[in-house]
């Protein structure tokens, strides 16, 4: 599918986005110059620790960040759409309408004063002229969609009579009161018992797949990556070190980082019965001040002198990384180059 | 090939300041903190030293010399502020005035502090009968108008300075209680408290050497607000002619005197009133101050 | 939430009744009442007739006994001084105080909740410094002194206001001005803290991701969370204002309840004086318990469990 669409224009497009936020002890180079492309429809999961900048990026797409925030970039278009350029008022029109987003707390995501009826109906109201029934209508067709029973009764209810579960069911539901063009999900099922992550997770890849959604997924969780994903983003101390299509990156991960990571879990086929797990030494360098080079350095086992300096943008597209080596040290790990 | 890691001005690694440091640098960064501290000191040193400050004799009656205006309205060296309706010297009477002031506020916040304290930490120690009884003792006091029965109390038994002091002490134990009684329930559930039951430490032990120093940051806190509380309420009564009696030089009871004359002499009521003013809010910054630098995160 | 009423309910008349305990035996704190009425030049004999007249040859818990059950149906006895039954001389009272006391609630909501939710909006802005200066000096300013410079400003140099006397509306406003400014600060204070916490929230995050614009964010979602525990503070304050109505209405000569409590406490007229401590407790034990119960409507939270 990816591959047909390559050559259509993307639904977003992301250049050289930037965020910096000033700080008492310099400047916090939060996210540095990363570029990505979304196509209609797709969904993209960007992995990494936390702290790397991943939630950044999502709200600096929506525009919601905190004032004290620099966001700067050479391209980030939606659908022909200049978001830096954007008016307050042009942002309010697309944000809840055309990308909608899920937020990773859904205890506190919901506001405690009104029902659900009221917030579901608010969220299509903002943005269509309807009356108040049809958007009830609308938002029992959706509880019941996210697989709410008795969907009709629970429209009454407040936020804190129903289980961390259901909340975010409730929050998928008003995600998609508009029926958007792109989700974005940012570690929606972190703060959920892990019984329950795998079942609100399936629902909404199932149904941004059925409605046709194009979905950014943040996550740090690469089992949930392997299973939904359609292109990766590795996400490293603000830069993005490899993006490709899923199948690539998890077959033949080029960046060190990116290695590192998949070493950390168990996968099928690859990981032996009683072989110990990898882990990545050392710890994320802060990003106060001036950075240079790769921010992998300081922690990876190929590190040269040219670390410190430019680094190479390699690989072809779609699948691309950022490393000094031209085969991302894949050499050096005995791994086919 | 590969590098030394230490040089690498990535991973610089920062060595973060003392506690200490922290305090002293949020103290001499807070500006509020530091003006009440200033003003609270200096009254605090020109009540200690008002016999060698004050020019007259607070109490010295001079009626061939009423009235007479403060320096800036055209008065003389003589007498800076002026003179009261009896002759009395206005600026010596304001400096024995802090004296009462700080007594009052001081010792009431005191007798307060410790009833409320005691009550407050066994309510969220002990919990359960002890703290319903404690919570019911803040509502009922809650529920009595401070001023009026403070009024009523001094009218009955007399308007000594014991007797002042006595009431506001006995009356304003309620935030102490509230404040304590929170802190400890807090402290209360920490795991060293747990282990220092655990390691079989007696209950007073466990107040005084784990709960008490946990707690003894919010306690300074309302000792300040609790004394300018106290200092503000004395004025009123004794303003009121319930309070302090005259001639003691109380700087409520100043205002009370200089208002029959505030239409042809507004000085005699706003000197007091500023100084008052200003005592009060020196010492609320400093309480709101401690808090600040202490518990930056409690700040509302 | 009936069960959570009664049992407030229940609370709150065991702190009635203490208190009215309390206030009654305060009044034996001289140690003989009949000798404190009597006045300091009175013979024994004198001080001997009035404890018979008065009933304080009694124990004191009969006396309680009979003066609450009295009071309970409105009999607060008669005062000393005016000769007159306390309950309708404190009734003839009571409206002037009621006046002040709503107009000063609302007169430090309107300039305490609009200026906390502007300080809230806008951190460290002018108008949240002006905003801190105004809530630090309102709770130094001794509200007798800030009454008579008003007085000395406003009634008798500018001569735009009367400067003492509550006859018509405009006496009312020096008045409510200096008793709004005591309650303001509180309130003030609550009101920022809470909208920067709301503000902060997830669900604050939620709405402008839905597209709400900015007034909707404010009002309709952070507003209508912020202002729940001010509403109950606000109750609060009005029970602690009416008791501290005493000194505003002394500086004013607002012949309101306070001004009776003043009058009383000078006179030694201790049933008066009984009876109003009681009265300004039960005001603040109703406004508390309101405060409760309009806490509890206005947080689904707490409506529902």
């Amino acid at each position: 599918m990816s591959q047909l669409q390559e050559n259509a224009k993307p639904l977003l497009s992301v250049r050289g986005l930037t965020l910096d936020i000033p700080l008492a002890s310099g400047t916090l180079h939060a996210v540095r110059g990363i570029d990505f492309d979304l196509h209609k429809g797709e969904t993209l999961c960007i992995v990494g620790e936390s702290g790397s900048g991943k939630s950044l990026t999502s709200l600096a797409i929506m525009g919601l960040l905190e004032k004290n925030i620099r966001r700067s970039a050479q391209t980030l278009d939606f659908d022909g759409v200049d978001l830096i350029g954007a008016s307050k008022r042009q942002m309010r029109t697309l944000r809840g309408n055309r990308i909608a987003m899920i937020f990773q707390e859904p205890m506190t995501s919901l506001n405690p004063a009104y029902t659900i009826g009221d917030q579901l109906v608010e969220a299509l109201r903002l943005h269509r002229k309807v009356s108040n029934e049809e958007a009830r209508a609308r938002a029992v067709e959706l509880l019941e969609k996210v697989g709410i029973t008795a969907a009709a009764s629970r429209l009454g209810q407040y936020p804190h009579q129903l289980s961390g579960g259901l909340r975010q069911r409730v929050v998928i539901a008003m995600a998609l009161m508009c029926e958007p063009e792109l989700i974005i999900a940012d570690e929606p099922t972190t703060a959920l018992d892990v019984t329950i992550q795998a079942q609100i997770l399936s629902l909404l890849v199932d149904l941004t797949k059925e409605m046709d959604v194009a979905m950014i997924l943040i996550t740090h969780d690469l089992g949930v990556v392997a299973r939904v994903a359609d292109k990766v983003g590795v996400m490293y101390a603000g830069a993005l070190v490899e993006t490709g299509p899923a199948s690539e990156v998890f077959g033949a991960p080029m960046h060190p980082y990116t290695r590192g990571l998949l070493h950390c879990i168990p996968q099928p086929g690859k990981t032996k019965r009683g072989e110990k797990l990898g882990t990545i030494p050392g710890i994320v360098p802060s990003l106060i001040g001036e950075v240079q080079g790769c921010a992998f350095r300081t922690r990876c086992p190929h590190v040269v002198e040219a670390c410190r300096g430019e680094i190479p943008e390699r690989g072809t597209p779609p699948h691309e990384f950022l490393c000094v080596h031209a085969d991302g040290a894949r050499a050096a790990e005995g791994e086919p180059a | 090939m590969a590098l030394q890691p230490t040089i690498d001005p990535l991973l610089e690694e920062i060595s973060g300041p003392t506690p200490r440091q922290i305090l002293r640098k949020r103290v001499r960064g807070h500006m509020g903190l530091l003006f009440g501290l200033g003003v609270v000191l200096l009254l605090v040193v020109v009540a200690i030293l008002a016999p060698v400050l004050a020019p007259h004799d607070p109490y010295l009656q001079d009626l061939g010399n009423r009235m007479v205006k403060p320096i800036f309205m055209g008065g003389t060296w003589e007498h800076p502020l002026g003179t009261d309706h009896l002759g009395r010297d206005y600026l010596s009477r304001l400096i024995y005035g802090a004296r009462v002031s700080l007594l009052i506020g001081g010792v009431a916040a005191l007798i307060s502090g410790v009833i409320g304290t005691a009550m407050g930490v066994a309510a969220g120690f002990f919990g359960g009968k002890v703290d319903a009884v404690v919570t019911f003792l803040i509502n009922v006091r809650l529920a009595m108008p401070v001023v009026l029965v403070a009024l009523a109390v001094v009218a009955i038994m007399g308007g000594s300075l014991q007797v002042v002091i006595g009431v506001l002490g006995l009356l304003l134990w309620d935030r102490f209680a509230v404040v304590m009684r929170a802190s400890t329930l807090q402290v209360r559930q920490r795991e060293y408290v747990s282990a220092a039951q655990a390691i079989g430490a007696s209950t007073p032990r466990v107040i005084l050497s784990e709960i008490m120093p946990n707690i003894v940051n919010n306690l300074i806190v309302i000792v300040t607000l609790e004394m300018a509380h106290a200092i503000l309420l004395e004025a009123a009564l004794s303003f009121l002619g319930l309070g302090v009696q005259p001639p003691t030089p109380s700087w409520g009871l100043m205002v009370s005197e200089g208002k029959n004359m505030m239409l042809f002499e507004p000085w005699l009521v706003l000197i007091p009133g500023v100084v008052l003013f200003v005592l009060v809010l020196a010492i609320n910054l400093m309480g709101d101050g401690l808090r600040d630098v202490t518990a930056p995160e409690s700040r509302s | 939430m009936l069960p959570f009423i009664l049992k407030r309910l229940g609370l709150a008349a065991l702190v009635a009744f203490t208190v009215s305990f309390i206030s009654f035996s305060l009044l034996f704190l001289s140690g003989d009442p009949a000798a404190a009425l009597a006045g300091e030049t009175a013979s024994g004999e004198d001080i001997e007739a009035i404890r018979r007249l008065y009933g304080f040859d009694r124990p004191m818990l009969v006396q309680y006994g009979e003066w609450l059950f009295q009071a309970l149906r409105g009999d607060f006895g008669e005062s000393y001084y005016f000769k007159l039954p306390v309950a309708s001389l404190i009734a003839d009272r009571l409206s002037v105080t009621m006046t002040l006391g709503v107009c000063g609630i609302t007169f430090a909501l309107l300039t305490a909740v609009p200026l906390g939710v502007v300080a809230a909006i806008r951190p460290n802005s002018i108008i949240d410094r002006i905003a801190l200066f105004l809530s630090v000096a309102g709770q130094a300013m001794p509200s007798f002194w800030f009454g008579l410079i008003l007085i000395v400003l406003f009634g008798i140099k500018l001569r735009w206001l009367p400067p003492s006397g509550a006859s018509t509306w405009q006496h009312f406003i020096m008045p409510t001005i200096v008793l709004g400014y005591y309650a303001m600060p509180a309130i003030m204070r609550l009101t920022r803290a809470g909208m920067l916490e709301v503000l902060n929230s997830d669900y604050i995050r939620t709405a402008r991701a839905k597209g709400a614009g900015e007034g909707r964010v404010l009002f309709k979602h952070a507003l209508r969370n912020a202002i729940i525990p001010v509403v109950s503070l606000a109750a609060v304050q009005m029970g602690f204002m009416l008791g501290g109505s005493i000194v505003v209405e002394s500086v004013f000569a607002l012949h309101g309840a306070g001004y009776l409590a003043w009058e009383s406490i000078a006179r030694n007229d201790l049933p008066t004086v009984q009876a109003l401590i009681l009265i300004f407790s039960m005001f603040y034990i109703i406004f508390t318990f309101l405060a409760d119960v309009l806490n509890a409507w206005l947080d689904p939270r707490m409506r529902s469990s």
